[in-house]
């Protein structure tokens, strides 16, 4: 009789097999016929300029460390939700306790805005700024300015 | 050979053969996501060992986080990606001695160990007496390791702000 670890792995077993067997059956049954047209882009796609491989942002790195942590408590909680009932309220608890200590972490966290996503800040344009750049130059002023700085450059 | 030992050897092909290509790899990348094999091959033997607390935990941390974590500091690492690794072979004289040695060593503890064959049973599930003893005899110590990941991780999140600032 199979374990439950054995029915496990006669699930990753079919998993396998079924993408597998999709992807071999789609190359026997589908014709290969490619042409110049249809090895180009997609109509909306577009071109790809440079390599995609940039350097991404340290906040991926912060919500990894934090993912981490709380990977681990999870783990920890598997044996204690598998025995906590045998305890009844002290089990319930001592289960609790734990996770509130992690809960303390989280609203820290929260609290100290590392969960925030570091945004650029928006330069909205308000009118009543410009017109007041207006009124305190007159637009003759802005354009022997700016002349001036193309003879200086 | 019955369907144990096949199940045994096909994780441990699995394992030792993308263990292999994660050395030999030239992409980085690459290399990551052939640890994710070898890892799941670790995790399978585990199972076969009857030590399921420890397959889920290589589950949901080695191949769940600790990867992500290792993609993530290869993508944030700028221009990392692009280098092909140097991966030739040096120094073969002396690394092959300290290899022999060591597979020397590890190959006479295989002989000399007095192996227990216990009958082939199914095995008790570890995770039901692990819980049991958390709960009871080590309660304190299951506290004190969720003080000890809270601190782990007010550590990290202060180190990356810190960073952040610079």
């Amino acid at each position: 009789m199979l374990t439950e670890f054995g029915k496990i792995f006669v699930f990753i077993l079919l998993a396998v097999a079924f993408v597998g067997i999709a992807i071999f059956a789609a190359k026997l049954i589908r014709p290969h016929r490619p042409t110049q047209e249809k090895l180009t882009t997609y109509e909306c796609g577009e071109n790809p300029e440079g390599t995609p491989w940039v350097q991404f942002n340290i906040r991926f790195y912060v919500v990894a460390l934090i993912f981490l942590i709380f990977d681990v408590e999870v783990v920890l909680l598997f044996p204690w939700a598998l025995t906590y009932q045998d305890y009844g309220l002290y089990g319930f608890l001592a289960g609790i306790i734990f996770l509130v200590v992690l809960g303390i972490g989280m609203a820290y966290e929260w609290q100290k805005g590392d969960l925030e996503w570091a945004r650029p800040k928006p330069n909205i344009p308000y009118l009543s700024n410009l017109i007041k750049k207006n009124t305190d130059q007159t637009s003759e002023n802005i354009i022997v300015e700016q002349t001036e700085t193309n003879q200086t450059t | 050979m019955d369907l144990y030992d096949i199940i045994f050897y096909l994780f441990a092909l699995l394992t030792l053969v993308s263990a292999y290509f994660v050395v030999t790899n030239k992409n980085i990348v690459h290399s990551a996501f052939f640890l994710l094999f070898t890892l799941f091959g670790i995790a399978g033997l585990y199972v076969l060992l009857g030590a399921d607390f420890l397959a889920v935990v290589q589950i949901m941390v080695y191949v769940g986080g600790i990867l992500i974590l290792l993609l993530f500091g290869v993508m944030i690492t700028n221009k990392i990606t692009n280098v092909s690794i140097k991966t030739g072979t040096i120094h073969i004289i002396p690394a092959a001695i300290v290899i022999g040695l060591f597979a020397g060593a590890l190959a006479s503890i295989m002989v000399k160990t007095q192996w227990q064959t216990e009958s082939a049973k199914i095995p008790f599930t570890t995770s039901y007496a692990l819980g049991k003893s958390l709960i009871t005899e080590y309660v304190l110590i299951f506290e004190i390791l969720g003080i000890l990941l809270l601190i782990a991780l007010i550590g990290a999140a202060s180190i990356a702000r810190r960073e952040e600032k610079e």
